[in-house]
C-alpha cells in the first residue's frame, strides 16, 4: 500500500448524475454478481435442478424390470423431470434472504441507504435483480432437466412424454417461475427479518416444518387448510395433475404469488419507517 | 453546511441524543468530540438520515438528507461500524455505490489511487486491515465529490503516516470550500486537525466554540515553583481559594495564583527562586475537565455492575 506524501486533493468530479431505479437496478447488479457466495449458491442451484431428475431417470431406468404394475404406475415422467426443482428451491430461497441479510450483517446497507435515501428503489431493484437471474437460469435448467430425463427414460422406451402434450410446458415452465417467486418471498422474509440465521429459519417453518405438522390435525381439517399454505399453493403451480385436496394450477399460482406480494408490500413499509 | 436543531433521538427510554443544535459551516473542519457513548455516530446516523430523529431537525445544504436527489454529491459519510459487504472487493463495492447515481468506472479507479488501495481493489474487504477499511470509507465519501463531508472517526486505525495523511486531506478538502465535520473521542487529534470544536458528553451540548476558545475556557490557573525555601514559600502563599502541593522536595505546584503574583510574593520576601511555570492544561485535560461528569460510564459504575 502506497501513500501518496505529496499535497493530498480530492479530484473533482465533472459530469454529476442522480438517482433512478435504472441506476440503481445496474447497482443491484453489480452487488449480486461480485459475490462469491452468490456465484456458488446459483450454480449449486442450476446444477442440482438439471442432475437431479438426471439421476433419477437413470435409477428409474435401470429399476423398471424389476418394478410392480402399481409401482410402474406411480412413476411420472414430469415428477421426474421436475424433482430437481425441489432440492433447487433450497439454494435460491437461501439466496433470496441472504441478498438482503448479508447487508444487514455486514452495515453494507447503510452505505446502500445513504446512497439511495428514498430506500424502497433498493428494494425493488434487489427483488427484480434477483428475480430475473433466477428466471434466466432456472429456466434453461428445468428444460434441459425435462431433455436429459426424457432421453434417459427413451432408452428403456418408458415414461414418455412431450412438451406439446396437454399441460406439459405449462408445468415445465411453471417450475422455473415457481423458483422465481419463491426467491422473492425469500428475499422479502430476509428483509423483514434483517438477520440471516433468523430469514433462514422462518423459510425452513413455512416450508419444511409447519406442512408436515398438518398430518396431525384431523384430516377434515388438514384438507382444508393444507393446499392454501405457501408450500402447497407454491406447488399445485407446476404439478399436472393436482389431487383432489390441491388448489388448480391458476389458482395456486395466484395465491402463492398474492403471498410473496404480501411479504414484499411488509418488507417495503418496514424498510421505510424503521431506523437502519 | 448542515444545521442541527433541538436535535433528540431516543432508543426504548434511553435518550442518546438530547436537544442538540449547531451548525457545521463550509470552509472549515469542524471537530465533533465526546466520549465514546455520547451519541456522536447517532447524531451522524441522523445527519445521514439513517435513524429517524424523535424530536428536533437536521438539514444538509438546506434539506433534509433523504429529499436529496443526489445524495452522494451533496454528503460524503463515512461510518464508523464499517458499511462494507465484506464478500466483496474494494473495486466492486465502490462501484456499486457508484452506478447509484451513475458516476463512471474512471471515478471508481481515481479514487481508489487517491486513497492508495490500488494493489488490493480487487480483493475481498474481509481481508482488509482497520487502517485500509477507513481508506476505502474515504474513498467511499469522495465518490460524489460531495460538499460536505460526515466521518465518524476516520483515523481510527491508521498508522501514524496515514493519520498525518488523512488530516492534510481533510484541511485540503476544507480549504475548497467544502464543510467537513469529523469526529473524534481524542482531543489532541481534533486539536491538530478542526479549526472549530462541538463538544458532546451524554447526547447534550457541552461547547460550540473555536479550538483556541476551548483550551483557554477549560485551562486552569496554576504554576510551578522551584525554590530552595519551599516551605517560607508555600506558607506565604497559602490563603483562601490557594492550595499548593508538592511532589518533590524544593518544587511547589501553586493552584490559584499566577505567575505574577508567585513571583511578587517571593521577592517581597527575599526568596529565592530558581524556576516559574505557568501551567498549561493540556487539551486532553481540558477535554476529561469538560466531560468527565458526561461521560456514559465511569469505571467506578462498571465495578458496581460486575
Amino acid at each position: 500500500m502506497t501513500t501518496a506524501a505529496v499535497e493530498v486533493r480530492a479530484p473533482a468530479l465533472e459530469a454529476k448524475g442522480r438517482v433512478t431505479q435504472a441506476h440503481v437496478l445496474r447497482s443491484e447488479w453489480t452487488k449480486l454478481h461480485s459475490l462469491r457466495s452468490t456465484r456458488w449458491s446459483l450454480l449449486a442451484a442450476t446444477v442440482l435442478a438439471i442432475g437431479l431428475p438426471a439421476l433419477f431417470a437413470a435409477v428409474t431406468a435401470s429399476h423398471w424390470a424389476t418394478m410392480s404394475l402399481h409401482e410402474r404406475s406411480n412413476r411420472h415422467p414430469l415428477d421426474i423431470a421436475l424433482a430437481g426443482v425441489n432440492v433447487a428451491q433450497l439454494a435460491v430461497a437461501v439466496l433470496g434472504v441472504l441478498v438482503i441479510t448479508g447487508e444487514y450483517s455486514t452495515g453494507m446497507i447503510r452505505a446502500s441507504l445513504t446512497a439511495v435515501p428514498k430506500r424502497l428503489p433498493v428494494l425493488w431493484a434487489k427483488a427484480a435483480v434477483f428475480a430475473a437471474v433466477t428466471f434466466v437460469l432456472m429456466l434453461p435448467a428445468v428444460l434441459l432437466a425435462f431433455w436429459v430425463s426424457q432421453s434417459i427414460l427413451s432408452s428403456k422406451h418408458i415414461l414418455q412424454t412431450s412438451l406439446s402434450a396437454p399441460g406439459v410446458a405449462r408445468s415445465v415452465v411453471d417450475g422455473a417461475v415457481y423458483l422465481v417467486v419463491l426467491g422473492i418471498l425469500a428475499l422479502a422474509i430476509g428483509a423483514i427479518v434483517r438477520n440471516t440465521a433468523g430469514g433462514i429459519a422462518v423459510f425452513a417453518a413455512l416450508f419444511f416444518v409447519i406442512p408436515p405438522l398438518m398430518n396431525v390435525l384431523p384430516s377434515s381439517w388438514n384438507n382444508a387448510i393444507s393446499p392454501y399454505l405457501p408450500d402447497a399453493a407454491g406447488r399445485s403451480m407446476f404439478s399436472l395433475n393436482p389431487g383432489v385436496h390441491s388448489l388448480s394450477p391458476g389458482a395456486g399460482a395466484a395465491l402463492f404469488v398474492g403471498y410473496a406480494a404480501v411479504a414484499v408490500a411488509i418488507a417495503a413499509v418496514l424498510l421505510v419507517r424503521r431506523d437502519a | 453546511m448542515i444545521e442541527a436543531t433541538e436535535l433528540t433521538k431516543d432508543y426504548g427510554d434511553k435518550r442518546a441524543v438530547d436537544g442538540l443544535s449547531f451548525a457545521v459551516r463550509p470552509g472549515i473542519v469542524t471537530g465533533f468530540l465526546g466520549p465514546n457513548g455520547s451519541g456522536k455516530s447517532t447524531t451522524m446516523r441522523l445527519i445521514l438520515g439513517l435513524d429517524a430523529p424523535s424530536g428536533g431537525d437536521v438539514t444538509v445544504n438546506g434539506k433534509h438528507y433523504r429529499e436529496h436527489r443526489s445524495p452522494l454529491h451533496e454528503v460524503g459519510a463515512l461510518l464508523e461500524a464499517r458499511a462494507v459487504h465484506t464478500g466483496r472487493s474494494a473495486y466492486y463495492h465502490l462501484l456499486a455505490l457508484a452506478e447509484t447515481h451513475g458516476i463512471p468506472k474512471s471515478r471508481v479507479l481515481e479514487l481508489i489511487d487517491l486513497v492508495g488501495l490500488r494493489e488490493v481493489a480487487r480483493q475481498r474487504v474481509g481481508k482488509f486491515s482497520l487502517g485500509m477499511g477507513q481508506r476505502l470509507g474515504l474513498a467511499t465519501a469522495l465518490l460524489g465529490d460531495p460538499a460536505t463531508l460526515v466521518l465518524d472517526e476516520p483515523t481510527n486505525g491508521l498508522d501514524p503516516e496515514g493519520i498525518q495523511w488523512m488530516r492534510k486531506l481533510l484541511k485540503g478538502l476544507a480549504a475548497e470550500g467544502r464543510a467537513v465535520f469529523v469526529s473524534s473521542h481524542l482531543m489532541s487529534e481534533m486539536a491538530q486537525t478542526a479549526d472549530h470544536l462541538i463538544v458532546i458528553g451524554r447526547g447534550r451540548l457541552i461547547a460550540d466554540t473555536s479550538v483556541d476558545d476551548f483550551v483557554g475556557r477549560a485551562s486552569k490557573k496554576a504554576v510551578r515553583v522551584r525554590t530552595p525555601q519551599a516551605t517560607k514559600l508555600r506558607d506565604l502563599l497559602l490563603a483562601d481559594g490557594v492550595t499548593v502541593t508538592s511532589e518533590a522536595p524544593g518544587v511547589l505546584e501553586v493552584n490559584g495564583l499566577g505567575s505574577e503574583q508567585v513571583g511578587e510574593a517571593a521577592a517581597a520576601h527575599g526568596i529565592v527562586l530558581h524556576e516559574l511555570t505557568p501551567l498549561q492544561a493540556s487539551l486532553e485535560e481540558a477535554f476529561m475537565a469538560l466531560t468527565s461528569e458526561d461521560v456514559e460510564y465511569h469505571a467506578a459504575t462498571v465495578k458496581e455492575a460486575a
